[in-house]
Formats: structure tokens, C-alpha cells, sequence
């Protein structure tokens, strides 16, 4: 928990696509690495040392950085038991924490309910994001999901100011005169003036801003700048969710995969820097995860879908390091081919939920799982 | 013609389709409205779509790529002169929920669309066999991998469950006996993705990987294949009342969701009764009992009482508009769009397909639709806008506040809104006295208050219905 009262906030970004945890955190001191990655290893005068045995990728120069400060800690080896390659049923496991069925709710909603179950700050949870990822999706639960947050909010179709000013007026009167009139009808206009209350209290956040911080022009920088607009802002938001894509690289990831992770360790630095320079870092811990890892073989120009992954805590309160176990990539040991996991997601976002948002985990992701300790103090 | 009549064929047009144009609603309504249910019944009495010039413009629209596919499939539902036929597959589709994302197989995706498209009038079995046999749905519910000596229960669940029967009416037995029927009921591989692209499936029956042995699957026994087990599940009555119910719920009113079927009974039973009798007495063929559907007091008097969906919202608007009677290169975009709404086509969330009714709506789905519609409306130019302009002009030099509210619900829809919402556009419209169209006046002011009034009323939540 944050030290100085400030209420804990989370910033979860999902890489889509199954980002290729192998040549992101290198293991560089195994020959077996070489020998099943003829196209696409790290050569080891370039990886980036943690150790004797693993190295970041040097494309992610910024983040080892931030490694090097103490603040990323590394969760090897993550996963789920009889691990699905399929993206679509993995990233669906991963948002519902539902292996084995199809689960209905996501575990980021379940947060925000537990946070807020009154529903009183339609902010509490907020994506960026066109349309609402899983996660965040549960019945009667509020989430704010934002594609452009200069341009979020109702009307903005309307160039001219004032009559687009009138517009609103015109939908809040109409909206908040709602009779009774049936439970769905006003249902929807209970919605339709959630939204523009929502937009009201975000509206701010632009105009609010200022940075000294020179953000790339790439879509997860901008995403990340927009949280931190959102959170200097202090408009109670709880719960960030952004992500960024194209990690799926069965062809060419030579090229490819080293530009997304410089993207976005980049992002990530300056989002780091950004909130420092706002004095608004020290309650916010960003999480980084992915549907699977990638095989251990190349296949001639990139990766197909494999198991075991990592992902990331980052943030001024974490105890920095590696944690879990580095999968193993004896044959004996993989699975199909694939890195074996030897850490349950679940156990994360319970170290997440329990230890940094104090909320019961049990619930949230629908069991009792080990959890790490990778927060200071 | 009567207001009243007016008002029925339009509402008619926007279940049965997507909605219809104000000269096109005046034309329907002079026509008797038993004959229009057969037009739209019949849809081989009208021309197809040519998609010809779709082609032209989108020289890149072809099957392998899921968001080429969804814009032609919103372009026909556009500009389609057969919209039942549209619409029911829409109906299929939902009813059938298939996601493409699981495969990433563009083609069998479109393929299975247009088997539901060309089937959407026909019976009921027949319609369960193509679904059998259609490599999507294959591969979607693991029937490939379900072999003579290690049977496979996914499709032979839902077959019962979701497409026919509902939850209740069959015990675990029967599943395991509809699973090994339907062994050896596979698809032909379509050579991977990479680096050629995709080709099409085929239905594949392995006669060697068929269980042949005995089952009994509904108190009847024998060596029951594939088609034996949908032979028996069309002829029950319980298959008979779970379609009707659905064809209500997508035509007439919103039920309850899917899952609580089983434990919540019909909002109108008797409803429910006349559609399954039309079922029986026509052996189990659609448009029989969607010719009952349509014909129905409950029907006409189902007025918007369903949420839109998000393709039924984005359709309908553009309908209105006049916009995309043309593909135009923003066409592309209406997909995500419908998506952010909670509707992305050949993407349902599960096998279960979309929640509907008042689930569409959330504080995102809400943002999306009311801008996209205030969008659509607020460019003067577009001949949706256009028309309504010409004729509140040709109503004279003035219109009082009363008549102008009154005009402009009629040719939005005609639209019922709520005392709440009226009380709303009446206050805008006295803010600025008459409308007026004198010569010499200010014509770009009055159409300026034209768009703002039509803006207004489709930003109400009584838009929101249908």
C-alpha cells in the first residue's frame, strides 16, 4: 500500500498478440537458447546483463533501466495449467480468470465493484481503449472506456462550440427528466447521464496538463500520457487499462519485435519520468502482461504460440528482481515444445489486488492462489 | 394515406428490415399490408443486390480479411432490396453465434453467412443439416475432433441447448448419443495462412471415423446418424416453442436473456403458442411461421419496445441519413463502429452470441450511439437531412413550435417519444418561435434549427428503441 495515505492505483497494459517472453528477457547463458533459435536469438555480446544467465533484449534498453533502479520486478515463467494457444480463448482466460469455462465477468470489474460498489465516481475504472476490453466488463459495473481523450464525450461531432454546448445542455435536461417510465427506459437515461457526468470530470484532465516530458508519437506512448493526464488530474481513477498490439509474430520478428518492445519500454520510461516529475508516482504500480510466450524453436522467420510467458510490475514501491522461476528449456522439461509455466497468473493478480489495492483477491479471481511479495515496505 | 397506416409500415420495415425512407414508407403504406408481408416473405421476387460497384471502389474487399467482409455485409444490409432475407440472416447469425476469431478463417466465416443467407426462408431441418455440416461451426465447436472412439460433446451440447431445444428438454444421454452420431462429420483442412492465404473447406464425411453403433437419443433407438438426430430434434415440441421464442425476441419484443430461459417463462405465452402451431402446421417451416409473426396483433402492437441492436442502430441511422447508398471509403469504419457499440459481426463472444436488449447499453455503447447518430443527422448535405428540409419547406412560409416537433417525429420515423423527451424538444422549439421560410429570410438559420431539432431527437432515449 501507498505510504502517504494517497488511495493505491493500478495501471494495467495488455500486449496483444503473446509478446515472445524469450527474446524479451534473454537466457542468454543457455546453449539450448542458441541452438533452437538460428534466425532469432540475442547474440549475447548484445543482450543487456540482469546476470550470469538472463539479459533484457536491447531494444529495451529503457526498461532495464528502470530495472537497474530497482523498480521492475520480473515474473518468470507465467501461466496456466493446459496453457490455450488460441488467442482468443487465452486473452478471454486471462480477462475472466476462467480456464475451464467461459467466465462472464471481468477481473478488473470485479475490482472496481469491490472499490466502488455504490457506483459513486463513474471514473473509478477507466480504459483506454476503443470499446471495453473483457476485463473490465461485468453486469451493472461502470467503466469509462476512452478512445481519444481530447475528443471523449458527447457531441463532439458538433464543431461549432456553442451549439455543441447547447446540444448538451439540451441531452442533460431531457436525459434527467426521465419519469417513470419503465426500468429500462430509465436505465438508459440513468446511462446516458452517467456519460456525460463522466466526461464532465475528464474534460479536465486536458486542460489541467502540463509536462516537460517529450513523449514518441506512437500509440502506447500516447496511451500512457493519457493516463497520467487522467491521474494528475485527481479524478479518483483506481483502475487504468490500455494496451498495445501487434506482438503476434509468426513472420518477421526479426525486425518487428525489437521495435514494439523499444516502443514500449519507451512509453513506459517516459510515463515513469512523467509521473515523478508530477510528484504522482508513488501510488501508482503499472502491471504488464500477455496472452502466452512463444515457442522455443524458431520457425525460420519468427515464433508461433507457445505457454509459459513473463510479465511485469513496475513502480517506485516495487522491490525490483526477478521472481518465480526462469522456465526451463530442456526438452525434457517443455511442454509440446513450449516453456512450461511455474507461476499461475492468478497468484499475480492476487499479489496485485491483495497487497497493493487491499481488496479481498479471493473473489476477484475465483480461488486462493500463491502470491509473491514484490512490494516494498 | 393514414397516419396510422404510416406508422404500422414503418414499424414493420424496421423489424422486418432496416428501416426505410420516408418516399419509400409513403409508398408501402398505399398498399395493403398483408400483400407487403409477402414481398417481404418472398424476397426472389426483387433483384439482388449488385455488388459490383462495391468491388469498383473497394478493389480489396474479398473474403479474406474480416473487416472487408463486415463492410460488405453492412453494405448490403444498407442497400438491399430483399431486408428479411438481410435480416433473418442477421437472425441465424445470432441464434447461431459462430466467432471467426477462433479460426482467424475469413472465408469459411463468410461462407457459413451466406448458407444462412440463402437458407433463411427455408424449413427448419433443413437448416439444422446445412448448420451440421458447415466447416465454420465444425471447427468452431470441436466436431472435427470428434472421433468414433473418442467422442467429442461440443456441438452434439449446443445442438440441443442453443439451436434447438433449450436447457431442460434432454438429459445427458441424449448428448452423448447426439456426440456419437455426429462422429466423423469433419471438414476438409484449407491450406494454412501463411504465406499463401486462405482456401476454402468443405463438408467431409469420414465414413471410417463414424460410430455406427446403436444409440438412443429421445426415447428412439437405432443406429442413429447426423441427420436421424435432427429429424428427431424438429419434430419436438419443446425445438418448436425455443425457436418461436427466439423469432419473438429478435422480431417482436425483448425477452429475458437466453440463459434464464429455462426458468423464466415467455413475456406473452399465448404469443409464444400461435408461433409454435404455425411451426407444426406448416412441418416446421420458417416462413410459415414468420407469416403468422408478422400478421399478428402482437406484432403490430409491439411498438418500440426493443433496445436496437448495435447493427440495427448504425443500419437504421444510415437509413435515415441517406448516407452509404454509395460505398463511400468511410464505409470501412461502420464495423468498429458497430463494435464499439458491443456488436462486432462474425465476432460474438461465445457460442452463447451477443446479450441483447437493455444489455447493449452501457456508459461506452451509450457514448458511441448518440454521437454516431448526432453525426450522421448534422451534416445538412446528406439526403436523409435533405429531404426532411424540402418538406417542412413545402408545408408553407411558417410552422408554430407544436407542428414543427410534431413534423420533425414524424419524418425521423414516425418516432414516439415520451412525454419527458416531448415536453424537452417542445421547450427548444418555442426558444426560437416559428420556423419560418420566408424569401429573403435566412434560409441557412432555419435549416440550421432543422438539424439541431432532428440532432436532438436522435440523441433522446427513445431513439434508442425500436
Amino acid at each position: 500500500m501507498p505510504e502517504n495515505g494517497k488511495p493505491p492505483v493500478m495501471v494495467v497494459v495488455y500486449l496483444g498478440g503473446g509478446n515472445d517472453f524469450m527474446n524479451t528477457i534473454v537466457p542468454y547463458g543457455n546453449d539450448i537458447y542458441y541452438d533452437s533459435r538460428p534466425l532469432l536469438s540475442i547474440p549475447q555480446k548484445d543482450v543487456l546483463p540482469i546476470d550470469d544467465e538472463l539479459g533484457f533484449n536491447p531494444a529495451a534498453a529503457p526498461l532495464k533501466q528502470l530495472y537497474d533502479e530497482g523498480n521492475v520486478a520480473i515474473v518468470q515463467g507465467i501461466g496456466y495449467p493446459d496453457s490455450s494457444r488460441s488467442h482468443f480463448r487465452s486473452t478471454d482466460i486471462w480477462h475472466t480468470c476462467e480456464p475451464k469455462k467461459i467466465g462472464t465477468e471481468g477481473w478488473l470489474a470485479r475490482v472496481v465493484r469491490d472499490l466502488d460498489p455504490k457506483k459513486e465516481n463513474v471514473l473509478t475504472g477507466v480504459s483506454f481503449s476503443r470499446g471495453l476490453p473483457r476485463a473490465l466488463a461485468a453486469p451493472g459495473v461502470t467503466v469509462t472506456s476512452i478512445g481519444d481523450l481530447d475528443n471523449y464525450g458527447l457531441m463532439t461531432g458538433i464543431s461549432d462550440q456553442a451549439r455543441r454546448i447547447e446540444a448538451l445542455e439540451k441531452f442533460e435536461k431531457m436525459y434527467g427528466q426521465a419519469i417513470g417510465t419503465g426500468p429500462v427506459r430509465e436505465y438508459l437515461a440513468q446511462t446516458g447521464l452517467d456519460v456525460l457526468k463522466g466526461a464532465d470530470l475528464l474534460k479536465k484532465a486536458p486542460e489541467m496538463y502540463t509536462s516537460e516530458v517529450e513523449y514518441a508519437s506512437t500509440g502506447i506512448a500516447g496511451s500512457l500520457r493519457d493516463v497520467v493526464r487522467v491521474h494528475t488530474a485527481d479524478l479518483g481513477v483506481r483502475v487504468f487499462f490500455t494496451q498495445h498490439g501487434g506482438y503476434d509474430t509468426h513472420a518477421n520478428e526479426g525486425p518487428v519485435h525489437p521495435m514494439l518492445i523499444n516502443e514500449l519500454s519507451l512509453a513506459i520510461s517516459d510515463f515513469f519520468q512523467d509521473l515523478r516529475d508530477h510528484d504522482a508516482a508513488d501510488n501508482v504500480v503499472m502491471m504488464v502482461f500477455t496472452e502466452f510466450g512463444r515457442r522455443v524453436r524458431d520457425n525460420g522467420s519468427g515464433t508461433d504460440h507457445g505457454a509459459g510467458g513473463g510479465a511485469y510490475l513496475i513502480g517506485e514501491k516495487i522491490n525490483g528482481g526477478l521472481y518465480a522461476e526462469y522456465p526451463s528449456l530442456e526438452p525434457s522439461q517443455q511442454e509440446f515444445g513450449d516453456l512450461r509455466h511455474t507461476y499461475d497468473f492468478r497468484g499475480l493478480y492476487s499479489t496485485l489486488v491483495d497487497q497493493w489495492m487491499g481488496i479481498d483477491p479471493v473473489p476477484v479471481v475465483d480461488g486462493m492462489f500463491e502470491q509473491i511479495h514484490p512490494f516494498t515496505n | 394515406m393514414p397516419q396510422q397506416d404510416l406508422e404500422l409500415v414503418a414499424h414493420l420495415m424496421r423489424r422486418a428490415g432496416f428501416g426505410a425512407t420516408r418516399e419509400d414508407l409513403e409508398e408501402l403504406a398505399t398498399r395493403d399490408y398483408e400483400g407487403l408481408v409477402e414481398d417481404l416473405l418472398y424476397p426472389e421476387r426483387f433483384p439482388d443486390l449488385e455488388e459490383d460497384v462495391l468491388h469498383r471502389y473497394h478493389i480489396d474487399i474479398n473474403d479474406q480479411d474480416g473487416l472487408r467482409a463486415q463492410s460488405r455485409w453492412i453494405y448490403r444490409m444498407i442497400n438491399t432490396q430483399t431486408p428479411l432475407k438481410e435480416k433473418l440472416t442477421l437472425f441465424w447469425h445470432r441464434v447461431f453465434a459462430t466467432g471467426a476469431g477462433k479460426s482467424m478463417h475469413y472465408p469459411s466465416a463468410v461462407a457459413q453467412i451466406e448458407t444462412f443467407r440463402g437458407n433463411a426462408f427455408s424449413g427448419f431441418r433443413e437448416i439444422l443439416l446445412d448448420l451440421a455440416k458447415d466447416p465454420a461451426m465444425n471447427f468452431w465447436l470441436d466436431n472435427c475432433e470428434n472421433h468414433k472412439d473418442e467422442p467429442n460433446e461440443n456441438w452434439g451440447r449446443e445442438l440441443l441447448e442453443l439451436f434447438s431445444m433449450g436447457v431442460g428438454n434432454y438429459t445427458e444421454q441424449d448428448i452423448k448419443a447426439a456426440a456419437r452420431a455426429f462422429t466423423g462429420w469433419t471438414f476438409s483442412q484449407p491450406l494454412p495462412v501463411y504465406p499463401f492465404g486462405n482456401y476454402n473447406s468443405t463438408f467431409v464425411y469420414r465414413e471410417d471415423d463414424h460410430d455406427d453403433s446403436e444409440k438412443t437419443f429421445l426415447g428412439e433407438t437405432g443406429r442413429l446418424n447426423g441427420e436421424d438426430i435432427i429429424e428427431i430434434v424438429v419434430k419436438q415440441p419443446a425445438t418448436a416453442r425455443y425457436l418461436s421464442r427466439h423469432l419473438y425476441d429478435f422480431f417482436v419484443a425483448d425477452e429475458a436473456q437466453v440463459p434464464a430461459w429455462d426458468e423464466t417463462p415467455p413475456r406473452d405465452p399465448d404469443a409464444i403458442g400461435e408461433l409454435t402451431k404455425a411451426y407444426f402446421d406448416s412441418g416446421a417451416d420458417v416462413r410459415s411461421v414468420l407469416r403468422v409473426l408478422f400478421n399478428s396483433d402482437f406484432f403490430k402492437a409491439a411498438r418500440f419496445n426493443k433496445v436496437k441492436s448495435p447493427i440495427d442502430f448504425v443500419v437504421g441511422t444510415i437509413k435515415l441519413a441517406g448516407t452509404y447508398r454509395f460505398p463511400e471509403p468511410a464505409l470501412r469504419g461502420l464495423p468498429a463502429t458497430a463494435g464499439v457499440m458491443g456488436q462486432t459481426l462474425m465476432q460474438p463472444p461465445t457460442v452463447e452470441g451477443w446479450h441483447t436488449g437493455k444489455e447493449w447499453i452501457d456508459a461506452g455503447t451509450m457514448n458511441a450511439r448518440v454521437n454516431f447518430a448526432v453525426n450522421q443527422l448534422g451534416n445538412a448535405s446528406n439526403p436523409g437531412v435533405q429531404s426532411i428540409v424540402a418538406r417542412l419547406e413545402a408545408e408553407g412560409n411558417s410552422l408554430a413550435p407544436e407542428d414543427f416537433v410534431r413534423r420533425c417525429l414524424d419524418l425521423t420515423g414516425p418516432l414516439n417519444v415520451g412525454s419527458d423527451t416531448h415536453a424537452s424538444l417542445l421547450e427548444s422549439a418555442n426558444a426560437e418561435g416559428d420556423l419560418t421560410f420566408d424569401p429573403g429570410e435566412d434560409r441557412d438559420g432555419s435549416v440550421e434549427r432543422i438539424v439541431s431539432m432532428v440532432q436532438q431527437i436522435v440523441s433522446s432515449v427513445d431513439y434508442q428503441f425500436e
